[in-house]
């Protein structure tokens, strides 16, 4: 694809942004300081507003040092209100965030109605304006890019024990003050270098989506800077992209959402952390528990009745667990299906490999009454329902040396015959 | 009407409502919850206006209403899952929903006079002349309407259910063995700010609106224990934030939100620095206080060990004290007669000796001193 000069310049700049933004954010994510971006972006706006007042110029230096500056102070003073007053950090982000930003538009207004006249274009500085982006903005950029980059990895050590564990940090002797401060120092520097391209609002997005997304993929942090990176500077690419194509297709918004669909497949796919596997596991784990409890269910009646070959009746089963029709239903389904049971009009009956399979449940279920009233001396009216859970979670092996333990018991506290262990 | 009496009217209508709502807010920790709400309503208010094709004010609030509860229901799936902090989950849903909303808009309305930056930063300058016609009849600026009836719901909620609101803020599990249920006085707030926040924004502006449900309850916060007291003050100090504001404006010819906002900050400095029950000053006097006194109590337990008349020296050199903390500290207890001059040093006075007495730092010294033998 062809692009223009403009076209180049936005995809440079989002590129490296993004690739920033992920690998401060990553940092910032892990210390729970997420929404500390959004406060330092709003605050910087009296910064570069206070610095044209100054030089009359719209310069990208002092700008810059005038959003750093008041970046600066703005985290400051969120971290002294919340150290030396009761004001939560939640509250003291809230304020510095609207009130930095309200001088920030008196002085807007202000600037705006002087005599010089509309053309300081400032508010489109702040406002996110990639296609604005100049080559001067870009070289401004890599420069402080790289010095972010060269910081983070030669503090590297330091900031993972910063974003882990800071009070070993200070044990250790390091000087983990002055190390928050130099952290927020380099985020100052992304979020003011972010403001240009997608705007006060947006700064926040490029920081933590990008670094929750990669976090979802991974528990190492230098994999977890990389990936972020990665995501940032891709969204970075593709909405640059989307946007030199689409007309009228604002750039920041679209690297927000395109990180924003990253982040959402990242939680929903993500291999151990992914949210579908979870819910795949808690089915299956559910599935198995339901099976297990037919199973017991069959094997105590044809215990009680002493008559393993009758059919049990739909209504009858459903009585015992309190069940309707659809969920016996549905939980005999994998019984049948695995010969466990067999059916007969409206009614089951196990067979015996069911049988078989059923007592080792009953089995974990009654050695799990013994060990409870034996060695932790509870009454055997208070055994049951813990059975009832453990009777699905204990092993083989340690059933096994349960039962060793125990001395091979016979029956359960309510005398009732434990079945012997089988070999299939 | 005149036009600086609407501006005044529903200014103060928003900073009364924001207030209500943003106590809660700020007493449950949950004061960004409002910042991203304000946010994340731009696309419920793009899409009613792309589905309606006017500004009317009903669809623009339903729409924006609902994207306010989306976004708590994002932020609290994000959160359940586990995989995302509660502050991550605030940053990463308003700023996907804002941009939806930025793009609803340049793509589709952007030829229209929705303007962004009208909608984001506020122009409460025009809400005089925005105005509602019902049938024909002019019934007065819209903003007035919209603002008074969410002040309206606001504060019946909270005065219906102030008792509720109130245990389940300070302690939700008490509030939820009393059969009060936490989780829907917590969406009933959720949506009260949501309503709140939709009301003032397209009159005043996102930023205006967190100034107001942010910072005039954190003032209160710093002004006083008791709920009912932070209501009223939270409330006062955004009506006094928004009229106070309102002359900064016209003073300098400036932003009218912004003042606000400034004057809101300009009175939580004050809070903090000057409350008498926690501003920064009232600590620092009472740090120096207790301070003072410790040392004091101090030196009068060395003096008590010590016997007759240790040299001023002496105590310089085992205390490490710079000269003038130790004279200080020696001036007050001489003022208060519990040391005298003896020889070339001082010696405790029996009133001394009775004042460290009843302090219990004798008492204390002795069970901090290892056993002997």
């Amino acid at each position: 694809m062809e692009l223009s000069f403009t076209a180049r310049n936005v995809l440079l700049g989002a590129t490296m942004l993004g690739a920033l933004g992920g690998t401060l954010g990553s940092f910032a994510l892990l210390r729970r300081q997420s929404l500390l971006g959004d406060a330092l972006a709003h605050a910087a706006l009296p910064g570069v507003c206070l610095a044209f007042l100054l030089t009359g110029a719209k310069n990208p230096l002092p700008l810059f040092l005038g959003a750093l500056a008041a970046g600066l102070l703005g985290s400051l003073l969120i971290l002294a209100t919340v150290r030396f007053s009761r004001i939560k950090e939640d509250s003291a982000i809230g304020i510095v965030l609207s009130v930095f930003f309200g001088i920030g538009i008196v002085l807007l207004t202000y600037i705006q109605k002087l005599p010089t006249g509309n053309q300081s274009g400032l508010d489109k500085y702040l406002f996110g304006q990639a296609a604005t982006l100049v080559a001067e903005d870009l070289k401004v950029m890599a420069v402080l890019g790289a010095v972010v980059i060269a910081a983070v990895l030669l503090f590297y050590k330091e900031l993972k024990l910063l974003a882990f564990d800071s009070a070993f940090g200070s044990s250790l002797g390091l000087p983990m003050c002055r190390l928050e401060i130099l952290l927020t120092l380099l985020l100052v520097i992304v979020v003011v270098v972010g403001l240009q391209t997608v705007g006060v609002v947006l700064i926040v997005a490029t920081l933590i989506t990008p670094a929750a997304a990669a976090r979802q993929w991974t528990d190492r942090l230098g994999a977890m800077v990389l990936l972020s990176a990665g995501i940032g500077a891709a969204a970075g690419v593709a909405g640059s992209l989307a946007s030199a194509s689409v007309p009228r297709l604002p750039t920041g918004p679209v690297i927000v959402v395109v990180s924003s669909g990253v982040l959402i497949l990242s939680l929903l796919f993500a291999p151990h952390r992914g949210l579908l596997w979870g819910l795949l596991r808690e089915r299956r784990v559910a599935d198995r528990i339901r099976r297990e409890n037919l199973l017991k269910d069959l094997y105590l009646q044809g215990e009680r009745r002493e008559d393993w070959d009758s059919f049990l009746s739909w209504p009858l089963l459903m009585g015992v667990r309190g069940q309707t029709a659809g969920e016996l239903k549905s939980s005999a389904r994998p019984l049948l299906r695995e010969d466990l049971a067999e059916r007969s009009g409206d009614s089951l009956r196990l067979t015996s490999e069911g049988r078989r399979q059923a007592e080792g449940v009953v089995r974990k279920h009654r050695l799990w009454e013994v060990y409870l009233t034996r060695r932790l001396e509870l009454p055997s009216d208070h055994v049951h329902r813990d059975a009832e859970a453990m009777e699905h979670t204990l092993t083989e092996e340690t059933v096994a040396q349960l039962e060793d333990m125990l001395g091979y018991p016979e029956v359960d506290p309510h005398g009732r015959r434990i079945p012997a262990r089988r070999t299939a | 009407m005149s036009p600086t009496l609407v501006i005044l009217l529903v200014a103060s209508l928003v900073a009364a409502s924001c207030a209500l709502v943003g106590t809660f807010l700020v007493l449950r920790k949950m004061a960004l919850l409002g910042d991203a709400i304000s946010h994340a309503v731009l696309p419920g208010i793009a899409i009613a206006f792309l589905v309606t094709g006017d500004r009317a004010a009903l669809p623009m609030l339903l729409g924006a209403g609902a994207l306010g509860l989306i976004t708590v229901l994002l932020v609290e799936l994000f959160n359940r899952s586990r995989r995302l902090r509660e502050d991550a989950s605030i940053g990463v849903v308003f700023p996907a929903l804002f941009s939806l909303g930025v793009i609803l808009i340049s793509r589709y309305a952007a030829q229209v006079d929705l303007d962004l930056d009208c909608v984001l930063y506020g122009e409460i300058a025009y809400t005089p002349w925005d105005t509602l016609t019902w049938g024909g009849t002019v019934l007065g600026p819209k903003a007035l309407w919209v603002n008074g009836a969410v002040l309206l719901v606001d504060l019946l909620a909270v005065l219906l259910l102030y008792k509720e609101f109130k245990l389940s803020t300070f302690d939700p599990g008490i509030a939820a063995a009393l059969g009060f249920s936490p989780v829907l006085l917590h969406y009933l707030l959720m949506s009260l700010v949501s309503v709140t926040v939709v009301g003032a924004f397209e009159s005043v502006g996102a930023i205006l609106v967190v100034a107001m449900l942010v910072v005039p309850p954190a003032t209160a916060y710093l002004l006083t224990e008791r709920l009912g007291r932070m209501l009223v003050l939270a409330v006062t100090l955004g009506v006094a934030s928004a009229v106070g504001g309102y002359g900064f404006a016209r003073w300098l010819d400036c932003s009218i939100a912004g003042a606000m906002a400034s004057t809101a900050g300009l009175f939580f400095v004050a809070a903090l620095l000057f409350s008498p029950g926690h501003g920064l000053l009232a600590h620092l006097v009472i740090m120096r206080r207790m301070s003072g006194r410790l040392s004091g109590e101090l030196l009068l337990l060395h003096l008590q060990k010590g016997g007759e008349g240790l040299p001023i020296s002496t105590l310089e050199r085992r205390f490490g004290w710079p000269r003038r903390r130790l004279e200080r500290v020696l001036a007050r207890l001489r003022r208060e007669d519990w040391i005298e001059r003896h020889g070339e040093g001082v010696r405790l006075t029996a009133s001394g000796a009775q004042a460290l007495e009843s302090s219990g730092r004798v008492e204390l010294a002795h069970r901090l001193e290892p056993t002997a033998g």
